[in-house]
């Protein structure tokens, strides 16, 4: 197991490295047309094919890859802060607070979030250039993504709070703060860092759903999402196999971060 | 004092399902668009009928007025009229949930059956081969968007419920496969094992009582994940069901058939969290 | 013995093709209505066209009037009335007899004011009410309040109903009646045995028994389902599927030649939208619109995204049109150089690469469309790179259809906007929302108070002429001129006109698709299901 977190590792440090240096290894720019090699098969100057308007498949799949592989942790990041804050509180608190944290977060669960894309996306203003449109989509995504995190933190906040531990600070007369930030957060850390690590590819897999149906990244920068629209083509996947590159990537990529998650995590 | 619990319980439910329901519609009340309509762009409408067009919205632009007919007709029964399909709601309603339940049933059965399948021998036999290859099978699904597999088996031609299929499978041998995998090591098991009791035996009768109740709440949790699955499911491959339905109500706003599909998923989404806590707690309670 | 007679005389001398039988192909979405007087959405249109008996009716193929229900019109006191004379011996599907009556009651519940019919708004050239005399119960009159300019051609939209049918909208009297629907499923037309119209040997119309219309959405499926020969037609296929199509199985693919959708893009002209002062100063500017259209690639738009099956826009009107088509209008040929040329005039420059204007900002502007319409995200990259070659740097922005319409026409927040244009009618009359200034269809600056530049007040005025005159020849005279300001100051700049593509099974015969609507079923009465090589052969 060690060895395949060990390769896991690597897999990820060399993705991630080829995809910062794009712009060094992609032999041209993502959004650059070459009209007459439309939808052209792999060869030695497209290395992956061209997509539909001739550009290059390859150059496509590093960007792409880039911009899929930094956003995700941050919006993983912006989730999970989120989470602890209001989930690790409101366990902390109990009672009152913690049932109407509870509600919220019940409710924030059963609300479509699909449609806040449709409106984000037509809220923008339209000179937005396609970067921060990216960047905004991600955010939001982060944004919505704190209630199942902050459900799992609070019930582990909760049983904390009632441990030997900490009956034992309080008995000491610890001050609510210093207990909060001394005694509950590191020892949820835990439980926090597999949140964290388990919603990145949930971003990188939700980015890639949004992108099929359109509410991804706006044209012509490319992501894991609108590379993978190409595959709604069946024939043409099946005249050229290059077309399944970014999924293979893809699969690649989150079965790293798979392997790398915290083994007792397998409950959620 | 029984009944009293249950009763605030319901009301709990009942409360949270409808502010979520009107919550998710007012996001779409407040977006832009709401007051637009394609048939705007028709040339042969004369200035009259796009006022008219317009002013069809108008019962809709009060939120609050809205709401207090809508919930009032809800009592009856009545969920209004779809404005962009031009059929009542419960109908299309009816008439949709039924590919939604076929296209999730069959999912969920594929599903489970694969899950299990794969997480019992791996639990009961222990073979280490069998179990990393069952592992990375799984872990290769789990890793796959369910809406690329969806467009991929529907583009081959092939049954798209598969999809829902593969993504539960996953999470069902993953969770399955450890649970039962604990069940087999308990001492009174261990104990059938050692007084020789037949390996059918020992699993229905030790450790399926066990296991059953958070296999249960599992199964609450995967109807949950299955239904997420719909709406990107049914938008890709053309599926009339519910899922489609509330992607196209939002597109044309249609706000009655979207405020009752938000309470309808409001209902969902909390049975099934509440079945993912009764799994947490059973899982606890196991460990201990 | 006498209908054996001609059943032996049918086998010999026609096709020996099998009578009857179910013609199946898609509807792509549920018909919104079954009223035909209601009908907007392209599905509700469908049922309409196979079940609804119309007065005249538009050969899709000449292009030319054929009397149906009437036999005769006439147009009198400068196209403000018009007489008819009505087919004898016509009766509904449920057995109600036909007469001047039901013509009567047709148009008096088409034009009720309260009905907001897109069929009865066309005809409404000005307030007041429609009058309708029955002469005879063979002959009636329809009399408006103002001249209305191509008036026989709108009777080709008005399926007549019955007054005194208790079945009423259900009683038709085209060749063909609503049997089933199915919601979200098919919808299933059955033959009328009462239908009027017979062939050159006295065998009464249609041939087929039923048409079963499949409701999908999704067209890569109906393609598919195309394939695997379980539908016999697909009336309006894009261009990616029939390049395919093509490849597969040539003689299943018809290209009929441009069809009458264009795709175009236009500037925001409005003077109160909210944009700043420099922006809407270039794109008041015709030099500036010209140059944007000199700049733009049309002949690799057609080859890259419509894979040849279009042709470069010239105007307004698409040569699908054969009567009001202007030949001589041409495409804006691609020449950046010219482009950056007229820009110079404009005072713009470029500067490190990036366009800027007189007062040094940098050209830049967004360029919204909606989304879920592959081609036209496509076809929006591809001016982006274009623009780009002269310095001018655009955002392509999709939204959704409602965001979009709200945008473009009620608060005006955009720069500029690529949409399709579907013509519904061949008549440019049905254009007089978008070329009156003062129309709310006007797209790149509606409802003005008055015309804001001269250009724009000439085309008033010469869409006024042609809508008060009756000769077709002088009307053309005036809306040539209009389609030549159109190219000249090109508010709209025209792309491409997309061809009319549609596939056919080798199993149905007497097919001719037309370029335009309803392509491939125009003459569905006459369609027929037979073995599949005679088909072949027949081509």
């Amino acid at each position: 197991m060690k060895r395949a977190r060990n390769v896991a590792i690597v897999v990820l440090a060399a993705v991630f490295a080829i995809s910062l240096l794009a712009n060094f290894f992609a032999p041209a720019p993502y959004a650059m047309q070459f009209r007459d090699f439309i939808s052209s098969p792999a060869s030695r100057r497209f290395w992956l094919g061209t997509d539909e308007l001739g550009r290059d498949r390859w150059s496509r799949l590093l960007y792409g890859t880039r911009i899929s592989l930094l956003l995700a942790p941050a919006a993983a990041l912006l989730s999970t802060t989120m989470a602890v804050l209001i989930g690790g509180v409101a366990g902390y608190l109990g009672g009152w607070w913690d049932r109407v944290v509870l509600r919220v977060i019940d409710i924030f669960l059963s609300i479509p979030w699909l449609f806040l894309f449709l409106i984000v996306r037509a809220l923008l203003p339209l000179n937005t250039s396609p970067l921060t449109s990216v960047i905004v989509t991600f955010t939001v995504m982060g944004l919505l993504g704190w209630a199942s995190p902050a459900r799992i933190i609070r019930a582990g906040a909760q049983s904390l709070r009632g441990s030997d531990l900490v009956l034992h600070a309080r008995a000491c007369g610890c001050p609510g703060t210093r207990l909060l930030l001394v005694h509950i957060v590191p020892n949820l850390k835990p439980v926090v860092f597999a949140q964290f690590w388990i919603s990145i590819p949930t971003f990188i897999l939700g980015e890639a759903s949004l992108g099929l149906i359109g509410l991804g990244v706006a044209e012509p920068l490319p992501s894991w999402g609108n590379l993978l629209r190409e595959l709604a083509n069946p024939r043409a996947v099946m005249s050229n196999p290059w077309i399944l590159a970014p999924l293979v990537v893809l699969v690649v990529v989150v079965s790293c971060f798979q392997l790398l998650l915290p083994q007792k995590e397998f409950a959620s | 004092m029984w009944i009293g619990r249950i009763g605030r319980h319901l009301a709990v439910f009942v409360l949270t399902t409808v502010i979520a329901g009107l919550l998710g519609a007012t996001l779409m009340r407040f977006g832009p668009g709401f007051e637009a309509d394609e048939q705007q762009l028709d040339p042969r409408l004369d200035a009259q009928s796009i006022q008219a067009l317009r002013d069809s919205h108008s019962q809709e632009r009060n939120l609050l007025s809205f709401y207090g007919h809508f919930l009032g007709r809800l009592a009856s029964g009545d969920l209004g009229f779809s404005r962009s399909l031009a059929r009542p709601v419960r109908e299309l309603l009816s008439e949709r949930a039924k590919v939604t339940l076929q296209l999730m049933g069959a999912g969920l059965a594929g599903g489970w059956i694969l899950g299990l399948a794969l997480a019992l021998p791996a639990a009961i036999f222990r073979a280490r081969l069998f179990d990393v290859a069952s592992t990375a099978i799984s872990s290769l699904f789990l890793c796959v968007p369910t809406a690329v597999l969806a467009l991929l088996l529907f583009s081959t031609n092939g049954p798209v419920r598969f999809a829902i299929a593969l993504l539960i499978f996953p999470k069902v041998f993953r969770y399955a496969r450890n649970l039962l995998a604990d069940a087999y090591t308990q001492p009174h098991v261990l104990a059938a094992r050692a007084r020789g009791l037949s390996g059918a035996r020992i699993f229905f009768c030790h450790v399926m009582p066990s296991a059953a109740p958070q296999l249960l709440a599992l199964a609450g949790v995967s109807l949950g994940v299955a239904f997420g699955a719909t709406i990107p499911i049914e938008v890709l491959c053309d599926f009339p069901g519910i899922g489609q339905l509330a992607w196209k109500a939002a597109l044309a706003r249609d706000l009655p058939v979207l405020v009752s599909l938000t309470i309808v998923v409001a209902a969902l989404t909390q049975l099934t969290n509440s079945a993912s806590d009764l799994a947490i707690a059973a899982c606890r309670r196991g460990r201990q | 013995m006498r209908r054996m007679l001609i059943a032996f005389t049918i086998a010999t001398t026609s096709l020996l093709a099998q009578w009857g039988g179910e013609l199946r192909f898609c509807l792509h979405s549920d018909p919104k209505t079954f009223n035909p007087l209601m009908v907007e959405d392209e599905a509700s249109e469908t049922i309409r066209y196979l079940t609804g008996g119309v007065l005249i009716r538009v050969n899709r193929q000449s292009q030319e009037l054929e009397p149906e229900l009437a036999t005769s019109w006439k147009i009198s006191r400068r196209g403000q009335s018009i007489t008819f004379q009505l087919r004898q011996g016509v009766v509904f599907s449920d057995g109600t007899p036909f007469s001047a009556d039901d013509v009567a009651y047709t148009m008096h519940a088409l034009m009720d004011p309260s009905l907001h019919s897109t069929t009865g708004d066309a005809f409404r050239s000005a307030s007041g009410t429609v009058e309708t005399q029955v002469l005879a119960a063979d002959r009636v009159a329809i009399v408006f309040p103002a001249p209305v300019a191509g008036l026989e051609r709108l009777f080709d939209q008005v399926p007549i109903l019955s007054a005194r049918s208790p079945k009423k909208e259900a009683a038709v009297l085209g060749p063909f009646v609503l049997a089933k629907y199915s919601p979200g499923m098919e919808v299933l037309l059955e033959r009328n045995s009462y239908y009027w119209k017979t062939d050159a040997s006295g065998r009464r119309l249609p041939y087929l028994d039923a048409i079963r219309l499949d409701i999908q959405q999704n067209r890569d499926i109906e393609l598919m389902r195309f394939s695997r020969g379980e539908l016999h037609l697909i009336n309006n296929i894009d261009a990616e599927s029939f390049s395919r199509l093509a490849q597969q199985a040539p003689s299943q693919a018809y290209d009929a030649g441009p069809s009458l959708e264009s795709e175009m893009m236009w500037f925001n002209q409005n003077p109160n939208a909210p944009l700043p002062e420099y922006e809407k100063a270039w794109f008041r500017s015709k030099n500036f619109r010209r140059a944007v259209s000199s700049a733009i690639n049309r002949a690799d738009l057609c080859r890259v995204i419509y894979f040849g099956h279009a042709q470069p826009a010239a105007g307004p009107i698409s040569p699908a049109n054969r009567f009001w088509f202007r030949a001589q209008l041409k495409p804006h040929a691609y020449d950046p150089k010219e482009a950056l040329a007229g820009l110079r005039q404009d005072g713009f420059h470029l500067k490190d690469g990036t366009l800027r204007d007189r007062e040094g900002h940098p050209v830049e502007f967004s360029l919204i469309t909606n989304s879920g319409n592959k081609a036209r995200e496509r076809m929006g990259a591809m001016v982006q790179q274009d623009l780009a070659a002269i310095g001018i740097k655009m955002n392509l922005v999709t939204l959704d259809f409602r965001s979009l319409i709200e945008r473009i026409s009620q608060n005006f927040r955009y720069e500029a906007c690529l949409l399709g244009l579907t013509n519904y009618d061949l008549d440019p009359n049905s254009q007089m929302n978008v070329w009156l200034s003062s129309a709310s269809n006007h797209q790149w600056y509606p409802n003005q108070p008055k015309p804001a530049t001269t250009w724009e007040a000439e085309v008033d005025r010469l869409m006024e002429a042609q809508a008060s005159t009756v000769v077709r020849e002088k009307r053309k005279e005036y809306f040539d001129r209009v389609q030549e300001i159109a190219s000249d100051e090109a508010p709209f700049i025209y792309l491409v006109n997309k061809n009319s593509l549609s596939a056919v099974s080798p199993k149905l015969q007497n097919v001719s698709p037309a370029m335009i609507r309803p392509q491939t079923y125009w003459n569905a009465d006459s369609l027929v299901l037979g073995p599949a090589q005679l088909a072949r052969n027949a081509r």
